[in-house]
């Protein structure tokens, strides 16, 4: 594959492997916690968290780039701190590409992995309660395993996302070839220069194949999952 | 080891007070839905915390309001059997069984593993997953699951009231074997006459959240006045001792020198029986009846007459067997002249025992 597809090709490809793995991978932790928040806990300004989660989905990419831009960029407040304190920076570079992917997939992940946690069934935690583990157990012997094929179909959704996020990437951290260009931005650049719809074209077959992948892995992964809770 | 429970709570309208302590073996708490049975095993497993009491096993105290304690579930070594099973569908019947015992402390004094798995007949499901299971088989796990958890005490909420007539007989015998063989104390939540007459060491009968009285089976079922489940769950406990099987299909009991007959109860020669005579199923005669088809007569002293407010009367009769409970009309009350001192005999038919109201007790119950 490596000999049918550009080097510059190739590259946009596996920076948007690199950044939807890192993406879905450093979300996933906050994402259950936030979907357990949302699915059991009363909380003061539940509303305002669960609008939050899903502005992101709902306001146009551009903008949710723009903010990002606002908050992360090198003058951005929180941007500026991480800069100063851990060396981290995501303007222009290929984890500010990460950044605003998460923050497109994050919705779509929380939703898949709420659902899960609300189907299970609170008198099991219970019941694990009364046989001596504690909150922290519980969670970890009753309610992760249960959740599994949510969170696998989570995380499936987010890779999905976040291997096509483009509006978002496109306005925080532009299209710098080798360092921010994913797969989505390189398909939009070969479109702006003439005679660039073959290299565009083989771009988007790849798009689909490791979409379609990502899909049949989930169905694969989560049947095998439901297999071991459900079946005899 | 003697569980102690002190407690009082509102729930709106409703306020739950109880004082009572529960001996080793089985306490049943008895009484119709809504007496605060399920609340008070709640707050004993800490899924309620009240308002104000104090809940301690032995001189081990798991909530002290006054002291400000109130230990969280996973702190109390229970063995909550529900009514529903709850068993972990994603674990096998071998791991379900396992996790409490992982969450012991190393040193708590365990049941086997094997044994108890003979003991339930649960050998041939360790490998299955709970979803394959009929519910009879979930709930012997489930009774599995929480003796292995090495607790300091049982408790079981309805553990029975989901199932058919038909498991229900399969898995009473079980409980039987718990309040004979376990040495914590076993508190049972329960509106079954049949249950508490079987299973019972101490019965705890529940009232609008008051205890309305605290006995031995036999005493508390046996009480005319006081029938929580209505006149038709009324039904005195006798015990008696196997003699004899013979050969009709029927066995013969001994109880106070008299004898019973009783359709093939399944035990060993010698053992003790528990009996449920059901109140409906006794006829009255103030003669020694001759020239009857029913086998079973007890000659007794009418002891207390408790009227309702219908047309029924409840008559307790002692008779060398025990205390039998009679329910008849008024009417016919009147006409034998039955009342206290008066000589009369209970005659009841082999056949009128439901198989589920006798149940073989071991030789530790008594």
């Amino acid at each position: 594959m490596a000999d049918w597809l550009s080097p510059d090709e190739w590259r946009a490809v596996a920076l948007s492997l690199k950044v939807s793995f890192w993406a879905v991978l450093v979300s996933l932790p906050l994402g259950i916690l936030t979907a357990h928040a949302l699915a059991r806990w009363e909380f003061p300004g539940k509303q305002v968290l669960n609008g939050l989660v899903h502005l992101p989905l709902i306001l146009p990419p551009v903008v949710t780039g723009y903010l990002l831009l606002l908050t992360f960029g090198r003058r951005g407040m929180v941007g500026q701190f991480l800069d100063q304190w851990f060396g981290i920076v995501f303007a222009f570079r290929w984890t500010g590409a990460a950044l605003a992917a998460a923050v497109m997939a994050f919705p779509l992940m929380v939703r898949a992995i709420r659902l899960a946690i609300e189907a299970v069934d609170p008198k099991l935690e219970q019941a694990a309660g009364t046989l001596g583990a504690s909150r922290a157990w519980v969670f970890l012997t009753v309610t992760l395993p249960l959740i599994l094929p949510g969170i696998i179909a989570g995380v499936i959704l987010a890779f999905a996302k976040a291997m096509g996020e483009f509006g978002a990437t496109i306005t925080f951290v532009s299209n710098i070839p080798g360092q921010t260009q994913t797969l989505p931005s390189a398909i939009y650049s070969f479109l702006q220069v003439p005679g660039g719809e073959v290299q565009a074209s083989r771009l988007v077959i790849v798009a689909i194949v490791i979409a379609m992948t990502a899909l049949l892995l989930s169905e694969w992964v989560g049947r095998a999952v439901a297999r071991r809770i459900g079946g005899a | 080891m003697m569980l102690r429970v002190r407690l009082a709570h509102g729930f709106g309208d409703f306020r739950l007070n109880v004082t009572f302590a529960a001996p080793p073996g089985v306490t049943v708490l008895f009484g119709r839905s809504g007496s605060g049975k399920t609340s008070i095993a709640n707050a004993v497993a800490g899924l309620m915390r009240p308002e104000s009491g104090r809940v301690s096993v032995g001189d081990w105290v798991l909530v002290d309001t006054e002291a400000g304690l109130c230990l969280p579930p996973w702190r109390r070594r229970l063995g909550y059997i529900f009514q529903e099973g709850r068993l972990f569908p994603h674990l096998t019947v071998r791991q379900n069984l396992a996790y409490g015992a992982w969450f012991a402390p190393k040193d708590a004094p365990r049941e086997d593993m094997g044994r108890v798995v003979e003991m339930l007949g649960i050998g041939p499901l360790l490998a299955r997953r709970p979803a394959g299971l009929s519910g009879g088989e979930r709930q012997r796990v489930a009774i599995g699951r929480a003796l292995l958890a090495a607790p300091r005490l049982i408790l079981a909420d309805e553990p029975l009231s989901a199932l058919d007539e038909e498991r229900k007989a399969e898995i009473l015998p079980y409980f039987e074997r718990l309040r004979d063989e376990v040495r914590v104390p076993i508190l049972f939540v329960s509106h079954s006459p049949t249950e508490v007459a079987r299973v019972a060491t101490t019965v705890v009968a529940l009232d609008a959240g008051r205890v309305s009285r605290i006995g031995t089976a036999a005493e508390v079922l046996g009480d005319p006045a006081l029938t929580p489940m209505g006149v038709r769950g009324a039904g005195a406990v006798i015990t008696a001792t196997l003699v004899r099987q013979h050969d009709d299909g029927l066995s013969e009991l001994a109880a106070g020198g008299i004898a019973l007959f009783l359709p093939r109860v399944e035990a060993a020669i010698g053992s003790a029986i528990r009996l449920r005579i059901a109140a409906h199923d006794v006829i009255l005669s103030r003669e020694a009846p001759t020239g009857l088809s029913a086998l079973n007569i007890l000659p007794g002293t009418v002891e207390a007459v408790h009227h309702g407010d219908g047309p029924g009367a409840m008559i307790r009769l002692t008779t060398p067997a025990g205390a039998v409970l009679a329910r008849v009309t008024r009417r016919s009350a009147q006409m034998l002249g039955l009342e206290p001192g008066v000589i009369a005999y209970a005659i009841i038919k082999s056949v009128a025992p439901a198989p589920d109201d006798v149940g073989a007790i071991g030789e530790a119950a008594e």
